[in-house]
């Protein structure tokens, strides 16, 4: 700034006094802009004190969102988390969010600039930032940042996941229970691991109910797009699908089932009051213990990287209450909840055929986190195919 | 009857006189729009709770104010000049290319394919190649605009905008399943190059690659063909005078194919320089709206290629500003779009009211040649070749 501050006065002087510079002013209203731009921002620059922290502040925390967090499900599902640390730290902490940031080299902009204000704990919802966050992180030895869902890590980059396929499990088994046709619609995003791994965790629920239930999916190629979410939701329905229930970060599939009158579930946070209706139960993401957990621990200096999978009992997940179904089948998922907390359900055991007809695990075996974490095959029953 | 008349200013630049006045009118048309952006901008700010001063200093002098926000800006910048300065082919010459950001991702698509297929990892020539590559499928992709446009006589502004679906689409298509990184976990992206096929970073540690000087000889020679030589005579005839242009024997379809093929192969240079310099890989979403913004940079800039530089660092300017703003202030997303929108519309605004008067005069009946001559020196927008009376009835 104090190289600029010269440079623009004197430029932005120029371009309004000097008439010599007359064929410049001439060449384009933005040149005369900038100029001015230049003057009026240099002598603001001199008024204004850049707004730089001390030495004993607290420590800044960004969370750094894919969607807007009015999407009603996963960024807003995160932001009840920065909520959660604010509160419980108070003026220890300094918390702010970024919404709408791409998944791309477009984000490593916003590490950046987030690492340049000080900030020395950043929490990223993105599956596609991971490799942004370890670029940017090469920035400030001392800046740790953590990624959702994401794809790697590396000293400073630690992941953080919620076993939500715990969830879908539970989801399969009402949608067995309640679907009339056996066919469930599934609108999936993008064929990552975590993606093909929910798509599964449903059927496997849904067949312990009714060994012939089938799920069909619509790819819409984002996490977060309602106008193709509610398309994909109303071709699901459009082919057979009673239930309905998405991988995606909106509201606006549940707005078309509610329409067409199609039963449906609810993803990352509770959308129950956006179709009363019609709405089943959300799997709901729980972040507050998480972000409080690992917000200490870079107090304490006891911060390392790694990656958190937790489920039920790991307090990241739970299901909202059971609306629109009989008692009976509220029930049973009740069971089966309790039945995974404590372990006693193992959800990717053997035998499973996957859509080849191959066995990818044999009777009494159960798939271990590694199989989980780079699963690209679909059992038999699901209709569809990776893209 | 009140008559909205909108008239040309015209300054007699002779005399000492005029062109005070018309620097003074040049003056007030930077200083104004400046003013009011500014004040709409701190009302933006304050109605969200935010300090207005600490807002503005937020969004306008914290991304210029250190070494990360000097070298994004440039970065941000360096692909809406080079496809502006394409842009100043087209549309000197009336024709209207809106699909440049289809021919940016084909020169994305081009310079990865290039890398991925077709390169022997250490030759000298890989580098070069790869720009090759771009600039080539970019001109391709123009090239078919430019085949409907001359031969079949469509409307190249439908088509070179339609084209862009398509070119999005085969983008997805190409990542999500042929040339998807095999390591990826499925993720829609291609796997990165080898180092020896991306450009040198300038400034250590930030993001700055070689790939934006390539904006200094683009704009040279923007300049040199526009203004030096007889293609640019050419162009400028056709786009102002097609009878003249035809009487001087310059083939409407020779401009239309050239133009074209040197605007997409600007766009596809700077597609081809983004995947090269800033990525290393082909993602879905490698343009962030480059082929749209710069259509507005190119005339921001007052189809002039130094104009345009300045334009295209003032546009970047208010991008890094909206998410700097964001990131210091919690402005939310949308009210940084807003404040964006604000400022280049008064820009715009208040650059046509610097060329033109608004006169309010009652019905006075007078000569119709006079305001169909008003019409005619209307900037180059579509609306200027039709007969409409810019008169507004109130």
């Amino acid at each position: 700034m104090v190289y600029l501050l010269p440079t623009g006065l004197h430029l932005g002087l120029h371009l309004v006094l000097h008439a010599s510079l007359r064929r410049c002013l001439r060449m384009g209203l933005a040149v005369r802009f900038l100029g001015v731009l230049v003057l009026v921002v240099g002598l603001c620059a001199l008024g204004v004190a850049p707004a730089h922290g001390q030495e004993d502040s607290p420590l800044k925390v960004a969370f750094v969102y894919l969607g807007p967090i009015g999407d009603h499900g996963w960024s807003y599902g995160h932001e009840q988390g920065r909520l959660a640390v604010q509160k419980h730290f108070g003026a220890q902490v300094e918390t702010h969010f970024v919404e709408k940031i791409p998944e791309g080299p477009e984000s490593e902009r916003v590490f950046a600039r987030l690492i340049q204000d000080g900030y020395k704990l950043i929490f990223a919802n993105g599956y596609g930032h991971t490799r942004s966050a370890i670029r940017a992180a090469r920035l400030d030895p001392e800046v740790r940042l953590e990624v959702a869902t994401g794809s790697e890590t590396s000293p400073q980059v630690a992941l953080y996941s919620a076993r939500f396929y715990e969830g879908r499990y539970i989801a399969g088994v009402i949608a067995g229970h309640l679907s009339q046709s056996g066919t469930a619609g599934y609108i999936a995003s993008l064929p990552v691991p975590e993606v093909v791994r929910g798509i599964n965790a449903f059927l496997l629920g849904m067949r312990s109910v009714n060994p012939d239930a089938r799920l069909r999916l619509a790819w819409v190629h984002a996490w977060y797009d309602p106008p193709r979410e509610a398309d994909a939701a109303r071709v699901l329905i459009g082919r057979g699908a009673d239930i309905l229930t998405q991988h995606t970060d909106s509201t606006a599939a549940l707005g078309v089932a509610a329409e067409q009158g199609v039963k449906a579930f609810g993803l990352a946070s509770d959308m129950h009051h956006f179709a009363p209706e019609i709405h089943l139960s959300s799997i709901v993401n729980l972040w507050d213990s998480y972000y409080i957990e690992r917000v200490s621990a870079y107090l304490d200096g006891t911060w390392q990287s790694g990656r958190a999978w937790r489920g039920f009992d790991g307090g990241m997940l739970e299901m909202s209450a059971y609306h629109n179904m009989p008692a009976e089948v509220a029930e049973a998922a009740r069971r089966v909840e309790a039945q995974i907390r404590a372990g006693d359900l193992q959800i990717f055991a053997g035998p499973l055929i996957d859509q080849a007809g191959a066995q990818r695990i044999a009777a009494g075996a159960v798939l271990d986190d590694t199989a989980l974490l780079s699963m690209d095959w679909f059992l038999d029953g699901v209709d569809g195919s990776l893209p | 009857m009140l008559i909205v008349r909108i008239e040309p200013r015209e300054f007699d630049t002779t005399s000492t006189q005029g062109a005070r006045a018309h620097l003074r009118v040049l003056g007030l048309a930077a200083v104004v729009p400046l003013l009011v952006s500014l004040l709409l901008g701190g009302l933006i700010f304050l109605s969200n709770g935010i300090p207005p001063l600490h807002g503005l200093h937020a969004f306008f002098i914290a991304p210029l104010s250190d070494r990360l926000g000097l070298t994004e800006l440039l970065v941000k910048a360096a692909p809406l000049a080079l496809i502006a300065c394409g842009l100043l082919f087209v549309f000197r010459a009336n024709v209207w290319n809106i699909g440049a950001e289809g021919q940016f991702i084909l020169g994305a698509i081009g310079a990865t394919g290039t890398a991925l297929f077709l390169v022997p990892q250490d030759s000298p020539f890989c580098l070069p190649a790869l720009f090759l590559g771009g600039v080539i499928a970019g001109a391709a992709w123009a090239g078919v605009v430019a085949w409907l446009r001359a031969h079949l006589r469509v409307n190249e502004i439908l088509c070179s905008l339609m084209l862009v679906y398509v070119a999005q689409l085969l983008l997805h298509w190409l990542v999500q399943s042929p040339w998807r990184d095999p390591q990826g976990y499925n993720f829609p992206e291609t796997a990165l190059f080898e180092s020896s096929l991306m450009l040198p970073i300038l400034v250590e540690r930030t993001r700055l690659h070689l790939g934006v000087l390539f904006v200094v000889p683009a704009v040279a020679l923007t300049w040199l063909l526009l203004n030096r030589s007889l293609f640019g005579l050419a162009i400028s005839v056709a786009g102002r005078a097609p009878r003249a242009a035809r009487f001087a024997g310059f083939s409407q379809k020779r401009i239309i194919w050239m133009t074209l093929l040197v605007s997409g192969g600007f766009a596809g240079l700077a597609g081809a320089v983004e995947v090269v310099g800033l990525t290393g890989q082909l993602v879905p979403r490698i343009s962030p709206g480059y082929g749209f913004t710069a259509i507005i940079v190119a005339f921001l800039g007052g189809l002039h290629p130094l104009g345009v530089v300045a334009a295209a660092l003032l546009v970047a300017l208010t991008y890094l500003g909206g998410e700097a703003a964001q990131v210091t202030t919690q402005l939310p997303y949308a009210a940084a779009g807003i404040f964006q929108g604000l400022l280049l519309f008064s820009v715009l605004a208040f650059g046509f009211f610097s060329r033109h008067r608004v006169r309010f005069t009652r019905a006075v009946q007078r000569p119709a040649g006079q305001v169909l001559q008003a019409s005619a020196n209307l900037p180059a927008n579509p609306s200027a070749n039709s007969s409409t009376n810019p008169r507004v009835d109130l």
